[in-house]
Order: structure tokens, then C-alpha cells, then sequence
């Protein structure tokens, strides 16, 4: 029981983190490699602010918008002037980006994972177990984060930006929509998300310097099974391989449960190239 | 009528230069400064220039696909490490522990690896095939960290160098001179291979690919199998480089099978110009001798990845042909 | 033949522009002009580059040589973003109207723009729905489920949305039924009352004639001829020369 609880629970997270992905790579055609360090930077800033202020509420904000504001800096500056060329230079690009992002941290804050403690620590009683509030909250705020988007993309007037542009670049922009900024917006938007996810994650676990790495694997994971640019598939493939992860720990330990997400790959290059959860392309 | 005299219309045959000939000597050239190299260097340098070369040739190795096929791989790290292992195994196994089948069970390891590797990604395209590289070797990486029963999982494996021996010949050891003209030996004598391979009707091939992929398959070629054949000769030259890396280094460890090493390949790539073999040489050595420098100005624990990860981005977007690339085409023929 | 030069100066002018695609010399020097609230066709067979023409205008393909200008300012390297604000409206040969977005979605990224308040935007919406009363049924439909004339209406409405000083049309009428040509027709004769410029590609030779004030014919990225409307009618030889013989279909 308690293992699909946590299934359920990091599956949120890394829904929240593939969201991210899914939504800059659907939108703009860019593969964000530096998409696991902006998760870390905004687990570190959450715990700056945490140990400054005290309140979570406020280091989850503060560090989404940082985030926010630097990943839009980040396309402005280094992902702008290869619009139009090759797609696999900005994979480069963004790579290069997480070497620097993850090298600073290093050197500003030391190679030791440091800890935050929850911001709720009382358990509650599933039946005869015990299971911490706080976890339930994070898949709960992920799914509220997720699902405010959602709304935002589905009824907002830059919404319908985003949305025309997806479809037709070159008529969102005869139609006026400003379509540079539409994609420093989503990358920013992206960014924001990915920082979320980091900081209600790091309670769990601790930030380090590495923490990126291995979400941003899993991330990508995701995001071929549930199939690229699919944004509903991307939850459905998180929570899914979250979900087999966590019962794969019951018999080996958690270092080796990661094969499970890797053979859930294979499986789906050979059979669903496309990905699990896209129905067939006809 | 009388025809103009041959050799004013062929300035160059005049001077008695061809492409062919200058590009023999410059390549003697080279050639000879690295073999005179570790005579003259200090042993810090000298074992500095056999690393470059070693990870020259494994970025060569990458070059087969960027530059000549048009596939960006993150999985080379793989192929590096299986050769590298492959190599600790047939030195810990054997005693006493052999050069050649060290080469030989590295090679099986990449191979192996290589045909995996490409059976699943070459099924997809473009970033979703750097994408599955980057996770297949991220997968042998944790195999190799967590089968801790075979490969010494987070410490790795330690072993003796083997000597240089040919039966009945030579059995000598290996001094940081030797060992670096071996090394020259194998990474000239890659280069000398894979410039034949890019240069013959299957070279060709992988080049349309790069060029039109649908084009190509239209024009009735099997590409998925010229794929697979590129990223199993790529992956074996990798692996040829994890060998070496082992018998100069005498360990094996799991850091070198983390996509890090993948990403530097791509660097050196990148930074050397792609699609000209020699270029992610001179590109790892750049890497490399920038690293050392900036050690040495601001210390160790200086993150020297940051300033190289802007000169990286930078050279992406000013000077995406890197290094060497504006020789491409004068390398290629 | 006053009708030949617009009185004042005009709203677009092409001068002397030369385009390429990647290596291919498309536009060889094209000029043409077009005053405030006027019609202007522009024929010519398939690929002498009117779509091409418009394209250059609207600042989706920049020219390699020549100048385009906006009420006497040059716009050739403004992005199309920027023009489309600037007041000038773009509807595509095959419409692309955004097919995952309903109706008033479509609409939407025409109306929402800065400075518009919500009354302007009822009244334009209202407008728009008058003249397209099927676009009004359909408002919450997405624009792929609509037929063929329905999206090529949406395509100019949402143009209109723009409160555009011009709307360059490239060729509405392909495809269509004879009933919706006329109703195309309308639809000029009404921006043309208020006061819209319109730059009108067609292979549509009578339409054209009757719709515009002046014409322009190209061939081979070049223009050739240029007119009053009223000067020629279908079976006129400049049009066999350019056009080929051309199969007078009764519209009217």
C-alpha cells in the first residue's frame, strides 16, 4: 500500500518535471538537456529561502520565478540565435547550459547533499499504516500546478498563443502574436515548472549538486513513452513508471528499481515507437 | 590550332604540388612532432599528450557519426567503458595479463554494446535517437555501478599494465615513451581506417544519409542498416579507446560510463569542427589543455567547466564549424 | 484614366524588389502601389510569384533588394508580428486558419490585441458575425471540422479582426463553389466601403476585374502590365497574352 502511495507521489513530481519538458519540446522543438539543473537551482534556491525565512510557501514561489526569469535569460541569450538551424544544436546548447548551471552550484555549495526538513511532519493514518501528510501534499500541489496550467493553455488569451503558435508559427505571427517572446515565455514557463518540482521534492530527499541528472533521465523517459509533445501522455507515462518503480523496490533496492523505467523504454521503442499512451497514428 | 601548353593551364601541376602531396607531407609533419614529442616533453606532458590522443580517438570515433552520418550520439561513454572493462577483464583473468587479448575482449565489449545500443535507438530519428543514446548508456552505467560482484561496482577495477609483447619477438614494459608511441600507433592507425571507411562507397553512403535521409532511402539504400553498421564501427573505435585508456591508466572505473564522458565527446566534437576526423583531436587537446591551464592559474578546486561550458556555447553559435572545419572539405579529399 | 494613379500618396509601396528562395530568383524586380481603400488585383499564371509578392509584403520572406514601404515607412525587415499590428492583414492561399482552435479562438488571436477595449471588441465580433452568419453557428466548433468556404470566411474574418488598413487576399476563391465566389465578392465590395485596402491575387479573371479599381499582370517575378480595371474585360488581348486563353465561367 504504502509503495503506491509513493508511487503515486514521486510519479506526481515527475510529472510536474515532464510537463516541463514535454512543453518546451512540443512547442518549440527544443530538447532542454539543462531541464534536470533548473529543477536542482530551484531546490536550492527553496532551501536559501527556507533557511532564511522559514516559510516554504514563499521559497516554492520565490524559486519558481527566479528560475522562471533565468531560463528565460537562457533563451534569450543562447537559444535565440539558433532558431532555424540545425534542431540538434540547441540539445548542444542547452547541454553546454547544464554544465555551467551544475559546475557553479558545485563550487558555490560543496559536493555534501544538504537536508531540508519537511514543512508538515504530522503522519495520518491510512488504515494501519502510517504515511506523511507532507507527501500527499506535494502529489496534491503537483496536480494543482499541472491542472492550473492546463487551464491557463486551454483559456487564457496567451493560452491561445501558445496554442496558435504551436499549430502555425508563421500565421501566429501574421495574426500579431509577438512569436519570439511566445517561446522566451514557454521557456520561462518551463523553467518555472521544473523549479517547482524541485523544491517540493527536496524535503524528500536532500539537494545536491547531482540531483538533476538523474530526474532529468527519468524526465526524458517519460516523455518517450508518454510521447513527445503529448502533455496528458507525459502524466499518464510519470505516474505509470513512478508507479512499477515503486513496486520493483519492494524485492531490490531503489539504485537497481531504476532498470524498471529502462525496460519500460525498450519495451515501448519496439512495440510504441510513438509512445504508451498516443493512440495508434493511423 | 595549337593547344596551350599543359602546364599553364594547371598552375599547380607546374609547381609540382597536388592536394594528395601536400597533404602527405603536413600529415608527416604532425607526425613527426609526435613522435619526437615525449623525447623532448617532461613526464607530465608527455602522459598529458598520450591522454589527448586517447580521447582524440574516441572522439574520432563519435566524428563517424556526427560529422559523416548526421546522428548525434550521447552513448559513447558506453562504448568507452565497455572497452575499458572488456580490457580489466582479460587482464585480471589472464595471467599473466596480455596486451592483445586485452584488445581483443575490449573490442567484444563495445561490440556488444554497439549492436544494442543500435539495434533500438537507430529506429528512431534525430534527437529522439541522441535521446535513447544518452539513456542506453545511462542504463550500462548502472548495471555496471550496481553489479558490484563483477565489476567492483562504485571502485572499480585495478590492474597491472601488460608488456608489450609480440611471441618469440619482443616482451618489454612499457615506458611513458613507449607506451605513448603505441598509443600514436593505434590512434594513426585508426585515423588512417576510418579516413579509408569515409572516403569509400559506404562512407558515401553514410554521408547522403547525413545529407537527405529520406532521399536516400527513396533512392533504394537500407539505411536503417547503414545506420546500425555506422554506430557498431563507431562504437568499436570507442571502445578500442577505453582499452587503451585502461592499459595506460591501469584501472577501470564507473565515472567513465556516466554520460559526462559522452558529453565531453561531444565537446571535443563540437569545439574541433566536425566531419574532418582530426578535428575532435585537436578539439580534445584544446579541451584539455584549457582545463590544465586554468588548474593551473586559478587552482584546483577552480570549476573550470563553467568558463569551458561558455566558450562551448559561444563557439555553438559563432563558430559552429569549430576549429578545423573550415578545412572539411581539404581534409575530406 | 485618373483612375490610374491614386490620388495622394499611397498606403503600400513595392519598389524595385528582388526575392530568392534559398537560390531561386523569384522576384525580379517587382513594383506596384496601392492607396488607401483601394482594390488592386494581381494576375498572372501559376508561379510568376504573386503569392510570393504578398509574402515579401507582409514581411514573411525578406527581400534581397528593393523597398517596401507603409504609408511612406520602410517596413522590409520588420517582422510580421510587428506588421500585423501595424495594420496589415494576411490571408493565405489554403487559409491556414489554426484547425485545433474553435471558431472564436481563431478569432481571438486577432482580437486581443493592446488597446482594444471590450466594447470595440463586441462590435467587431458583432460585425463579423452579420456578414458570416455560419461562422456565428459555429463559434464553438474547432476550425478543422469546418468545410471549405467556412474556413476561408474564418481565414478573412480573423484578418478583419485585425482593424487592418490592408488585407493582402491570395486567392480566396481556389476551391470554392460559385455561390461562395459571390459571397467573396461581397465581402470586398463591403471592406472596400470601409474603407479597406485590399490586394487581390486571383487566377479568378472577371472577379478580379469587377472587384478592383486597378490590376497589375505578372509573369516570370516581373510586373507587365498595369491598369484601370474598367480599361480591360476577359477577352482583352493582354490577358491572352499572360494569362493564356482564358474559359469565361458566368459568376453572375
Amino acid at each position: 500500500m504504502i509503495q503506491t502511495l509513493n508511487g503515486i507521489v514521486t510519479g506526481m513530481i515527475l510529472a510536474l518535471v515532464a510537463s516541463g519538458l514535454t512543453l518546451i519540446f512540443g512547442i518549440m522543438d527544443v530538447v532542454n538537456f539543462a531541464h534536470g539543473e533548473l529543477f536542482m537551482l530551484g531546490a536550492y534556491i527553496g532551501v536559501i529561502v527556507l533557511t532564511a525565512t522559514g516559510s516554504f510557501w514563499l521559497a516554492l514561489v520565490l524559486a519558481a520565478l527566479v528560475v522562471a526569469i533565468l531560463g528565460a535569460a537562457m533563451q534569450i541569450v543562447t537559444l535565440r540565435p539558433l532558431i532555424g538551424r540545425d534542431p540538434l544544436t540547441t540539445i548542444l546548447a542547452t547541454f553546454g547550459i547544464s554544465l555551467i548551471l551544475q559546475n557553479y552550484v558545485l563550487w558555490q555549495f560543496g559536493p555534501v547533499s544538504r537536508k531540508i526538513s519537511e514543512p508538515i511532519t504530522a503522519h495520518f493514518n491510512l488504515f494501519y499504516l502510517e504515511y506523511p501528510w507532507y507527501r500527499l501534499l506535494i502529489a496534491a500541489l503537483s496536480a494543482l500546478i499541472i491542472g492550473g496550467f492546463w487551464l491557463f493553455l486551454k483559456h487564457g488569451k496567451y493560452g491561445i498563443w501558445i496554442r496558435a503558435t504551436t499549430q502555425d508559427r508563421v500565421m501566429a505571427q501574421a495574426m500579431g502574436i509577438p512569436v519570439p517572446w511566445v517561446y522566451t515565455g514557454v521557456f520561462a514557463i518551463g523553467a518555472g515548472l521544473a523549479a517547482a518540482s524541485g523544491v517540493l521534492f527536496a524535503p524528500l530527499a536532500g539537494v545536491s549538486h547531482t540531483m538533476g541528472l538523474d530526474w532529468v533521465l527519468k524526465a526524458f523517459i517519460v516523455v518517450v513513452v508518454g510521447g513527445m509533445g503529448n502533455l496528458g501522455g507525459s502524466i499518464a507515462a510519470a505516474i505509470f513508471i513512478s508507479l512499477l518503480e515503486s513496486y520493483a523496490s519492494i524485492w531490490v533496492n531503489p539504485s537497481q528499481a531504476v532498470i524498471v523505467s529502462f525496460v519500460v523504454l525498450i519495451l515501448t521503442l519496439l512495440f510504441r515507437p510513438t509512445g504508451l499512451f498516443v493512440p495508434t497514428p493511423k | 590550332m595549337t593547344t596551350a601548353p599543359l602546364d599553364k593551364a594547371m598552375p599547380f601541376k607546374k609547381a609540382g604540388l597536388s592536394h594528395t602531396a601536400i597533404y602527405w607531407m603536413s600529415f608527416c609533419a604532425v607526425m613527426a612532432v609526435l613522435i619526437v614529442a615525449p623525447l623532448v616533453l617532461p613526464e607530465f606532458w608527455r602522459r598529458f599528450l598520450t591522454e589527448v590522443l586517447i580521447w582524440g580517438l574516441l572522439a574520432m570515433s563519435s566524428d563517424l557519426l556526427i560529422g559523416y552520418t548526421g546522428m548525434i550520439s550521447f552513448g559513447h561513454s558506453a562504448f568507452f567503458g565497455l572497452g575499458m572493462y572488456g580490457a580489466a577483464a582479460a587482464l585480471l583473468l589472464f595471467s599473466p595479463p596480455n596486451l592483445w587479448l586485452a584488445i581483443v575482449f575490449g573490442l567484444i565489449g563495445a561490440a556488444i554494446v554497439g549492436l544494442f545500443v543500435a539495434y533500438f535507438s537507430t529506429r528512431l530519428r534525430d534527437i529522439y535517437f541522441a535521446i535513447t543514446t544518452l539513456i542506453f548508456s545511462q542504463i550500462f552505467y548502472v548495471i555496471i555501478f550496481t553489479w558490484t560482484s563483477v565489476t567492483g561496482g562504485e571502485n572499480g577495477l585495478i590492474f597491472t599494465r601488460p608488456h608489450f609483447s609480440i611471441p618469440f619477438l619482443v616482451d618489454a614494459r612499457f615506458t611513458s615513451s613507449t607506451m605513448h608511441w603505441f598509443v600514436l600507433a593505434v590512434v594513426t592507425g585508426s585515423y588512417l581506417i576510418l579516413r579509408r571507411v569515409t572516403q569509400s562507397p559506404f562512407g558515401m553512403v553514410l554521408q547522403s544519409i547525413r545529407e537527405n535521409e529520406a532521399r536516400t532511402r527513396a533512392i533504394g539504400y537500407p539505411v536503417q542498416r547503414y545506420k546500425i553498421a555506422a554506430v557498431m564501427l563507431s562504437g568499436l573505435f570507442a571502445g578500442l579507446a577505453g582499452v587503451l585508456y585502461a592499459i595506460q591508466n591501469e584501472f577501470a572505473a564507473p565515472d567513465f560510463v556516466y554520460f559526462i564522458t559522452s558529453g565531453d565527446t561531444v565537446i571535443f566534437n563540437v569545439m574541433g569542427g566536425i566531419g574532418t576526423l582530426v578535428g575532435p583531436i585537436v578539439g580534445a587537446g584544446f579541451f584539455q589543455l584549457l582545463r590544465e591551464l586554468m588548474a593551473r592559474i586559478f587552482g584546483d578546486q577552480f570549476p573550470y567547466l563553467v568558463p569551458l561550458g561558455f566558450i562551448f556555447i559561444g563557439m555553438i553559435i559563432f563558430l559552429p564549424q569549430g576549429l578545423l572545419g573550415f578545412a572539411r572539405r581539404w581534409l575530406n579529399r | 484614366m485618373s483612375a490610374m494613379t491614386s490620388s495622394g500618396a499611397p498606403l503600400v509601396l513595392v519598389e524595385d524588389v528582388h526575392t530568392y528562395y534559398g537560390k531561386s530568383h523569384i522576384l525580379h524586380g517587382v513594383s506596384l502601389s496601392i492607396g488607401p481603400g483601394e482594390v488592386v488585383g494581381l494576375l498572372g499564371r501559376n508561379g510568376v510569384g504573386k503569392s510570393t509578392t504578398l509574402k515579401t509584403i507582409m514581411g514573411l520572406v525578406q527581400p534581397s533588394q528593393g523597398k517596401v514601404m507603409l504609408e511612406g515607412n520602410p517596413i522590409s525587415d520588420m517582422p510580421p508580428h510587428k506588421l500585423a499590428r501595424l495594420g496589415i492583414g494576411y490571408v493565405p492561399e489554403d487559409r491556414r486558419i489554426f484547425r485545433l482552435l474553435t471558431v472564436m479562438e481563431n478569432l481571438r488571436t486577432g482580437l486581443d490585441r493592446d488597446g482594444v477595449t471590450d466594447e470595440k471588441k463586441r462590435a467587431l465580433l458583432d460585425k463579423v458575425f452579420t456578414y458570416f452568419p455560419r461562422l456565428a453557428e459555429r463559434r464553438n466548433q474547432a476550425g478543422g471540422t469546418l468545410s471549405g468556404g467556412e474556413q476561408q470566411m474564418l481565414a478573412i474574418a480573423r484578418a478583419m479582426m485585425l482593424e487592418p488598413k490592408i488585407i493582402l487576399l491570395d486567392e480566396p476563391t481556389e476551391g470554392l463553389m460559385p455561390r461562395m465566389v459571390s459571397q467573396i465578392q461581397n465581402i470586398i465590395e463591403v471592406l472596400h466601403k470601409e474603407d479597406v485596402a485590399i490586394l487581390l491575387v486571383e487566377q479568378n479573371v472577371p472577379l478580379t476585374l469587377a472587384a478592383s479599381q486597378r490590376v497589375y499582370i505578372m509573369e516570370k517575378g516581373q510586373v507587365r502590365h498595369h491598369c484601370a480595371a474598367s480599361a480591360i474585360d476577359v477577352h482583352d488581348p493582354v490577358i491572352k497574352q499572360y494569362l493564356g486563353v482564358y474559359r469565361v465561367i458566368h459568376f453572375f
